[in-house]
């Protein structure tokens, strides 16, 4: 069983367990166009929620993906180094970008889930 | 979004799917499907640019050349009918006002081609410096929409509609009233892209139709329709300076890179003292190209380090789409400015190595001949 949930920053958390995976949502791609470039974090690495936890960088702009919960990262998506391009077909599956062991289970109850992000996004563009 | 204004192709923007953004107070499409795929069909095919933005500011009068020839810092002198100039235009401390191109349209007529956001800022000090010579100047802005069609096959698309024969047209020169789709256009071989191409300036109530003829009778040679981003990022490439940018109020034309375009010798002009005692003194700092070695995408306003202190400023910068990788221009100390010299790049708080290169980066043979 795996649950995704979503930020008001456009990431989305895929839960198993106690690992997430991260990524950030169709609607963040869209918004941001081509992708060109992606600063991974480093597997090891501790991050607080709200932290920045990589950059995607489009042609025109760089963006920071903030960290949805704390936590360890353990893994990254390697193969976004050589094509960030994953990001835009395919940003909820294989353009993820880290996995993080979550060390406060308890702040996923702060993220949405895909119903309240829909609203989110349909008023913040509205 | 209300209140920003609109282009004669606004309509034509939106039903194509442009994504529009407040440019300057201007409503353009920033790209309709993809930035990177309309930056590719201008450097192997053709774009379609709406530009009619820019500003136009007409002189006329026995005095005109002269007075472009206090305005501006290259020399218009032997510009011949139908010619055209490319020229800062600077503040008497060697600031830059704004880049422009000159347009001799007539025998004793010519328009001065501004950049958007300037054009109020310019023609009121167009005005101002006018005392004294018999001239009379008009912005004619909002009467002229301007189209720009770029890339390799920008003449082949062209051609088809209109009866002036193109070839005709050199690099940097015009022909006024060129039809085009039977409607009456000033063309001129000129483009901020790197490319061959052409832009069409027209009425307002003409541009509707010359930019959906152009696109239709273009489909078949990969022409789109290409938006602002793509329009940066090409003029990018090819090095040419971005107002406010590469060259500004504080940037002069000579830190600038565009020497070239500034001739001291020539009579008098505004900026020319404080052009050639900084050309005397040193410019302190210049801007240059830089690639970066290590992984990322050097930023506008990213410091540039060596030494362990930094050394300037990136005053445009993005993750090429024709090298795909991270190219800048910075504005440096001239001590670190020569190309080969490795610097660093400070990328969210980490020195990327990078590296001086000659400018442009991307280099294209335009027609001269």
């Amino acid at each position: 069983m795996s649950a995704v949930k979503y930020t008001r920053d456009h990431e989305w958390v895929k839960i198993e367990g106690n690992t997430t995976t991260v990524g950030i949502t169709d609607f963040a791609v869209q918004e941001l166009g081509d992708l060109v470039y992606v600063e991974l974090p480093v597997v090891g690495d501790e991050v607080r929620a709200g932290d920045r936890l990589a950059a995607v960088e489009s042609v025109k702009a760089a963006s920071d993906v903030f960290a949805p919960v704390s936590g360890e990262v353990v893994e990254v998506n390697e193969a976004l180094e050589d094509e960030a391009g994953l990001l835009n077909e395919s940003p909820m599956d294989e353009g993820w970008i880290a996995r993080v062991e979550m060390s406060d289970p308890k702040e996923l109850d702060a993220l949405m889930e895909r119903a309240e992000y829909d609203e989110f996004v349909k008023e913040a563009t509205h | 979004m209300l209140e920003l204004r609109k282009t004669p192709l606004y309509e034509a923007h939106v039903e194509a799917g442009g994504r529009i953004v407040d440019f300057g107070g201007w409503a353009l499409p920033v790209q309709y499907t993809s930035i990177l795929e309309e930056h590719r069909a201008v450097r192997e095919r053709a774009g379609l640019f709406d530009v009619s933005h820019m500003g136009e500011i007409h002189l006329t009068g026995p005095d005109a050349m002269a007075f472009i020839q206090h305005l501006v810092t290259n020399d218009c002198s032997q510009m011949q009918v139908h010619q055209i100039v490319y020229s800062p235009m600077c503040y008497p401390d060697g600031g830059v006002v704004d880049d422009i191109l000159v347009y001799r349209v007539c025998e004793n007529a010519y328009w001065l081609v501004v950049n958007a956001s300037n054009t109020d800022k310019d023609y009121e000090w167009i005005v101002r410096n006018a005392s004294g010579y018999d001239v009379t100047v008009k912005n004619i802005s909002s009467q002229v929409a301007q189209i720009a069609v770029q890339g390799p096959a920008a003449q082949t698309i062209l051609q088809r509609n209109t009866n002036c024969d193109l070839d005709s047209i050199k690099f940097f020169w015009c022909a006024p009233e060129t039809m085009i789709a039977e409607r009456k256009c000033l063309v001129s071989r000129t483009g901020y892209t790197g490319e061959d191409g052409f832009e069409i300036y027209c009425k307002p109530e003409d541009a509707r139709l010359i930019w959906d003829t152009l696109l239709e009778s273009g489909r078949t040679d990969g022409l789109i329709p290409a938006g602002l981003g793509a329009r940066d990022s090409l003029r990018f490439e090819a090095a040419l300076p971005l107002y406010g940018h590469e060259i500004s109020q504080d940037i002069s034309p000579l830190q600038g890179n565009l020497g070239f375009f500034v001739k001291l010798g020539k009579s008098e002009f505004i900026g020319r003292e404080a052009l050639a005692a900084q050309k005397e003194q040193g410019l302190g700092s210049r801007v240059a190209g830089l690639e970066l070695a290590g992984r990322g995408v050097p930023r506008e306003g990213y410091p540039v380090v060596a030494e362990g202190r930094e050394i300037g400023r990136i005053t445009s910068g993005m993750f090429s789409p024709t090298f795909s990788k991270g190219l800048a221009m910075a504005l440096i100390s001239t001590e670190y400015a020569r190309p080969g010299t490795e610097l660093a790049i400070d990328i969210r708080g980490k020195a990327v190595p990078a590296t001086v290169v000659k400018t442009p980066f991307y280099k294209k043979a335009y027609r001269k001949e």
